[in-house]
């Protein structure tokens, strides 16, 4: 332990910047998006009880959508809308990262807008109201000069109330692409880097309290009739907007960027890519935390130009195939019907990282399981548990036709947890990642699969469609291709398991670079 | 009648639902006068007060104002040339005095400089000090001072009729005699038409020329007080008979060499 500062505190300040800014420009585009919609719908079903009952309805539905869900749905569905568009008016736009981001976070802070905006306008007075017609108002003159003065206030509050979610659930967009101080939860998370997580939540929490106090500046203003309140507040949030605008001006192209999806591996792999490309003079910027779903429709649409993915997690989720080949030749298969894509499959880094089911050596050793046939006959009086997908892919499907596998009890995880959980007997067997370093760290054993139910997971280099002809990109990752086996991503992936400085995904990917360029 | 109607109401009926609000009622008040409408609570005097400036529609039978049927004119037109003083106030709580006051000059598109001038002219129209009040907003008004606004701003258009809807009545008593007189002499002195209602049959016998008595959307009877003594109808007559009663009773209580 060192006394000295953690140097982690100062790479996670280091991308505030980047973060923060991104964080605040699709906050406040998605907040005044759902201001745009929901201000003059409250004012359109103000006085239409049917109307304004089925807007709440559906606002409430919204709002009930986990933020996460709701944040992910949005990116198929604005790829099916831009492959309508395209085919159509022969345009198309990013489905990946802030548009989908912005369009879901505007969603949800339609309710309490809404919500306010109806009340307000509804508690006035009818006195008033009937007031402003005898003064001589026609109906616009009596909106916009006595009922929206009025109902201000309440409707304020009710933005304050969007603006503290849309901040908050902003975290939830960095799987879809949009970069936000939810890649330092994200990141941290994956990598068991606490200080990265820390420093999320905090800087995320406190853009919300800044914003809602500026806001609340505002509608202090608005009530106690205060022009030097309300001003005061509108130029904090400018100054904010204006801040988060200054830099992304100056900032030049990006280069290529590396994707990776939201686990430790991952990180360092996309780490060891970047170093790659900077190596070779290349400018690198990456794009993490992407869900596994989002990042090869991004890499296909161009918002990606490369990242690491799996031979078998294509064959099934693309390809949409069952049957299982060797090694090499799944991989030459899937090179092929790639090509039809225009994607490139550089080629296979030499590990794998497989789905395995993974248990106590010692365990398996009393029990005298070897295999997953073993397991098979004791599975009865076992619990199980895998992360989050593994229960719905095919590869668990296969298995349990494979091996007539039925478990006592089995639970969903986050993938981090999972080794210690097995380590500590929480739970019997896992479906753990043949790559894991924890298996090594934890004197775990990887059933074998005599059956061959589950397929092969090659770690395999994609490159977009726009870089199949890009030569220097792909003589400088090259080098890289079989290079890393299982052994050493395994190391890798332990030392990115550790909660120090050592441990960040550039310092494994540091590491992981001497270790191959020795070979 | 005397010379020409400012306000007439011919076979004028309005319903709410299966409720007969104003129900066949024929009414002429001359250019000048000021007509109070007496009545109880759902007698349907409000309603006929509104129908004048169309805040509220009629079904069937015709309205003119100053010769013209309502109908062919346009409702806010309307509504910006006669004055209307509401329960209470009605003054919007988010505009000041000055801006309460001044709102019909504005709405009719009159520059700001003849706006001011004309609501300090108001402002000492209705006996309030200008420094004191022109800026404040009207929660920081009593209930008199706030009535008194409210008459500027139905004055504010220079209308030549003003509909009150029971200005008073939530007044205090000495409040609400000082406001009566100061508005029956505005009246006078403007040449106003004025038709104010009100449940307080003393009032109306105190201020108006005439008074209209409704009950259950019926026009009883109009007249002077002198004449409405003389009706046959009996809610009429023990309407105009409890002024009188109270005032026996108080000459009673009271020492007649008292406080006067």
């Amino acid at each position: 332990m060192s006394f000295l500062p953690d140097p982690r505190w100062g790479e996670a300040l280091a991308h505030l910047p980047d973060y923060l800014g991104n964080h605040v420009r699709v906050s406040l585009a998605a907040l005044a998006l759902g201001l745009a919609v929901s201000l003059p719908l409250a004012i359109l079903t103000r006085n239409r009880p049917a109307p304004r009952a089925i807007l709440l309805a559906i606002a409430s539905i919204v709002q009930t959508v986990p933020g996460l869900a709701l944040l992910a749905l949005f990116y198929p569905l604005l790829l099916l809308a831009a492959s309508v568009t395209l085919a159509w008016f022969g345009v198309s736009f990013s489905a990946f990262g802030f548009l989908p981001a912005m369009l879901a976070l505007a969603l949800y802070s339609m309710l309490p807008v809404l919500r306010n905006g109806i009340t307000g306008l509804n508690g006035i007075d009818p006195a008033l109201i009937e007031a402003a017609k005898g003064v001589g108002m026609t109906a616009r003159q009596s909106l916009l000069m006595v009922e929206l003065p009025l109902a201000l206030p309440v409707m304020m509050a009710g933005i304050r109330t969007a603006a503290v979610w849309v901040i908050g659930t902003a975290t939830l967009s960095t799987p879809i692409g949009q970069t936000s101080l939810g890649n330092y939860i994200f990141a941290g998370l994956q990598t068991q880097n606490w200080v990265f997580v820390l420093f999320g939540c905090f800087a995320s929490a406190l853009l919300a309290l800044a914003v809602d106090q500026l806001l609340g500046l505002i509608e202090a203003g608005l009530r106690h009739r205060s022009h030097v309140r309300s001003a005061l507040g509108a130029a904090g949030i400018a100054a904010l907007v204006a801040a988060t605008l200054i830099p992304s001006m100056g900032r030049s192209s990006q280069g290529y960027v590396v994707g990776a999806k939201t686990f430790a591996e991952q990180y360092v792999l996309s780490a060891l890519l970047r170093d790659r490309l900077q190596t070779a003079g290349l400018s690198a910027t990456a794009r993490s935390g992407l869900g596994s779903s989002v990042i090869f429709g991004a890499l296909k649409a161009g918002d990606i130009d490369l990242y690491i993915d799996y031979s078998g997690t294509l064959w099934a989720n693309q390809l949409h195939r069952s049957d299982i080949k060797p090694r090499a030749e799944l991989v030459a298969e899937l090179k092929a019907a790639l090509a039809k894509d225009n994607i490139t499959l550089l080629g296979e880094l030499g590990f794998e990282n497989a789905y395995a089911l993974v248990m106590p050596k010692k365990r398996a050793d009393a029990l005298g399981v070897r295999t997953i046939a073993d397991l098979a006959a004791r599975a009865s009086s076992l619990s199980i548990a895998g992360d989050y997908e593994f229960f719905s892919r095919p590869e668990w499907a296969a298995l349990q036709k494979a091996y007539g596998l039925s478990f006592r009890a089995q639970r969903q995880m986050q993938p981090d947890f999972m080794y210690a959980a097995v380590a500590s007997g929480e739970v019997d067997v896992i479906a753990g990642y043949t790559s894991d370093g924890l298996i090594a760290k934890y004197d775990l054993v990887a059933l074998e699969d005599p059956r061959h139910a589950i397929p092969p997971y090659d770690a395999i280099l994609l490159l977009a469609p726009k870089r199949a002809g890009d030569e220097r990109l792909q003589a400088a990752l090259e080098p890289l291709l079989g290079k890393i086996d299982i052994a050493t991503m395994r190391e890798a992936n332990l030392r990115a398991s550790g909660n120090d400085a050592n441990s960040s995904p550039d310092a494994v990917a540091k590491w992981l670079r001497q270790k191959v360029g020795r070979r | 009648m005397p010379s020409k109607l400012a306000i007439s109401y011919h076979h004028v009926t309005k319903s709410f639902g299966r409720l007969k609000a104003v129900d066949d009622v024929s009414l002429g008040i001359a250019a000048g006068e000021f007509v109070s409408i007496v009545g109880g609570s759902g007698s349907g005097k409000t309603t006929l007060l509104r129908l004048a400036n169309r805040l509220i529609e009629a079904d069937s039978g015709t309205i003119t104002v100053e010769g013209e049927n309502v109908r062919d004119v346009d409702p806010v037109a309307l509504r910006r040339r006669i004055g209307y003083v509401f329960q209470a106030g009605g003054l919007f709580p988010h505009l000041s005095v000055a801006d309460n006051i001044g709102i019909t000059p504005r709405l009719l598109g009159a520059p700001a400089s003849d706006i001011a001038r004309r609501v300090d002219e108001l402002l000492e129209l209705v006996q309030l000090d200008r420094d004191a009040h022109r800026n404040r907003l009207p929660e920081a008004l009593s209930g008199g001072q706030r009535q008194r606004v409210g008459v500027a701003r139905a004055l504010a258009a220079k209308p030549r009729i003003v509909l009150m809807d029971e200005p008073f009545g939530a007044l205090d008593p000495l409040t609400r005699d000082a406001l009566g007189d100061d508005y029956r002499s505005l009246h006078r002195k403007l040449g106003l038409t004025t038709v104010m209602i009100t449940h307080d049959i003393t009032e109306a016998i105190l201020l108006a020329d005439r008074i209209a008595v409704m009950r259950g959307g019926k026009l009883l009877a109009q007249g002077t007080p002198a004449e409405l003594s003389n009706s046959e109808d009996a809610y009429v007559l023990e309407l105009l008979r409890t002024p009188r009663r109270q005032v026996e009773r108080l000459n009673a209580l009271l020492p007649t060499s008292g406080a006067a």
